[in-house]
């Protein structure tokens, strides 16, 4: 057993247990912070995005040092079907601006030196230890971890879990639920190299510009998911994810699906000629508010996926996640400085305090939006896209079919797939879901 | 390299590097003479292909290429087909971008 004792355990080195950890040290509580990899980032996938603004508030001047890609200065969405793509864009000179909002980043090369700041902090990170428990006291409290070193018993005063979506720990000690395969996301992504000029050609990009393409169609065959391009400087990071129970349900692989939306028209010119140099897959949280778990304890707070805070409809996830980390840590310090022991009636403070940030109000406005697309995956990713390139390509094809045809053609194709109820009813519960 | 032909998934993970804790899988398939709907499911589901059947129909998990994603875990440690743990610190996949 490591006899010294810590002021706070962080278990995880992602974007949630960092945050916590840094705003812990930062403010000179003792804290330890463990990693099951063999560095921090070694075992962490996203897309990746990150969002300067939550960032900021921990490390405020981070772009000057952090590895960041490039700055995103527009955004496709894709509706697809086999053969198309329908495609709502934005691009604004305004992105291009002294601190730009967005950027795409790689994970385990950005969370490398997210780690180096929280040790800067005076933090301690031991890295390739995996926890294997909470101990306990007699009255339930949780007083420490232990871990797969030979002598693994650590003590202190709170444990904040930033332990990911999937959280084996807290569940093994009846914390939360073990994620239903209706409440997250597979996701396969392929990280393929290409030249720098070359990216910039492909996407229309000067410098460190950047671009996200997200889309959704006939590529996740039905199921409820979505595939992703997103441009870095001498890479792309391509991708796609579909709920875990549609998998189950369908049969279909996360590969396969994968290598279709590589061979996709309009996504093979992008990435042809590329070298191809890592495969992950990771899981995602969708199960939005509704999901979450019991957030604090006896002597534990979770943050992050762990805590299954992710904006499905946003896609947002890692400024959830560090906003969580740092909340929580605010809430320990407050709690600290009262003199006050780290029980549930003084960690609630955690909640209260998060109930009142964008990530709860965020999640809350969309809790009914994870059932509605869950449960009606086949309309609006397979029927509704197919039906939307159908409209576009009779819009655009000059045959000599009057426009009145054409557009009663197009009329018709809609209701009888959906039928005139089927299209309000649509309307109205995506309405009233996205309110 | 896309357009012509679909890769296999043994060849993406080829790309990985991978720290294997040989005589340690972190993932244990409990024994069984025929394989609930939920571990068959493996056989697709599963990102790196690690769940095969045997000749006996059975199912067996090599968890050497395991990107680590918890999707059996998921779908499978209710039933009690599997046991999940994460690997010890330091194995397992070591992802250079993530």
């Amino acid at each position: 057993m490591i006899a010294e004792k810590f002021d706070a355990i962080v278990v995880g080195a992602g974007m949630a247990g960092n945050a916590a950890a840094l705003t812990m040290a930062e403010r000179g509580m003792k804290v330890l912070q463990l990693e099951r990899g063999e560095y921090p980032g070694s075992k962490n996938v996203q897309g990746a995005i990150l969002y300067a603004d939550m960032l900021e508030k921990l490390v405020p001047d981070f772009r000057d040092e952090a590895p960041l890609e490039r700055h995103l200065v527009e955004q496709r969405f894709w509706m697809m079907d086999d053969r198309s793509h329908t495609g709502l864009h934005y691009r604004s000179d305004d992105f291009n601006e002294e601190k730009p909002n967005r950027y795409t980043i790689i994970r385990a090369q950005f969370d490398k030196w997210f780690s180096q700041k929280v040790r800067e902090a005076g933090a301690t990170v031991l890295c390739e230890t995996t926890v294997t428990d909470l101990a306990r006291d007699a009255h339930g409290k949780v007083i420490g971890v232990r871990t797969d070193r030979r002598d693994g018993e650590i003590h202190a005063d709170v444990v904040v879990l930033a332990e990911g979506v999937n959280g084996v720990l807290g569940t093994r000690a009846g914390l939360r639920e073990r994620p239903k395969p209706e409440k997250v996301a597979l996701a396969v992504k392929e990280m393929h190299f290409l030249p720098r000029e070359t990216i910039e050609s492909r996407f229309n990009l000067r410098g460190d510009e950047g671009v996200v393409i997200e889309a959704v169609g006939t590529i996740s065959r039905g199921m409820t998911g979505m595939g992703f391009i997103y441009a870095n400087k001498e890479c792309i990071s391509l991708g796609i994810g579909c709920l875990v129970a549609d998998f189950q349900r369908t049969g279909e692989t996360p590969y396969g699906l994968l290598d279709r939306f590589k061979r996709h028209p309009s996504v093979a010119p992008l990435i042809e000629g590329s070298e191809v140099k890592e495969y992950s897959a990771h899981l995602i949280p969708e199960g939005g508010f509704k999901a979450i778990p019991q957030l604090y304890g006896k002597g534990w707070v979770v943050v992050g996926d762990a805590a299954q805070l992710n904006n499905t409809i946003h896609r947002e996830g890692s400024n959830l996640a560090m906003t969580s980390g740092r909340i929580a840590a605010e809430a320990i310090l407050q709690i600290r400085s009262r003199n006050q022991p780290m029980l549930p009636q003084n960690l609630a403070l955690y909640k209260k305090k998060l109930d009142e940030s964008f990530v709860i109000k965020d999640l809350r406005k969309y809790k009914d939006m994870p059932a509605l697309m869950h449960t009606r995956s086949q309309n609006f990713f397979l029927t509704y896209p197919q039906l939307v390139s159908k409209a576009m390509q009779n819009f655009l094809r000059v045959d000599g079919t009057p426009k009145v045809d054409k557009e009663k053609l197009t009329l018709k194709s809609f209701t009888k797939a959906r039928s005139r109820s089927g299209l309000f009813g649509d309307a109205f519960r995506l309405m009233r879901a996205w309110r | 390299m896309s357009i012509e032909q679909s890769m296999r998934v043994e060849d993406k993970l080829f790309y990985n590097r991978y720290l294997v804790d040989t005589g340690r899988p972190h993932i244990k398939v409990r024994p069984h003479t025929k394989p609930s709907p939920q571990l068959l499911s493996m056989l697709k589901a599963c990102p790196a292909r690690c769940y095969e059947l045997n000749e006996q129909g059975q199912i067996e998990a090599t968890v050497d290429g395991c990107v680590e994603c918890g999707t059996c875990r998921i779908i499978c440690e209710e039933t009690g087909d599997i046991e999940w743990s994460y690997p010890r610190g330091g194995y397992g996949v070591l992802f250079k971008f993530g």
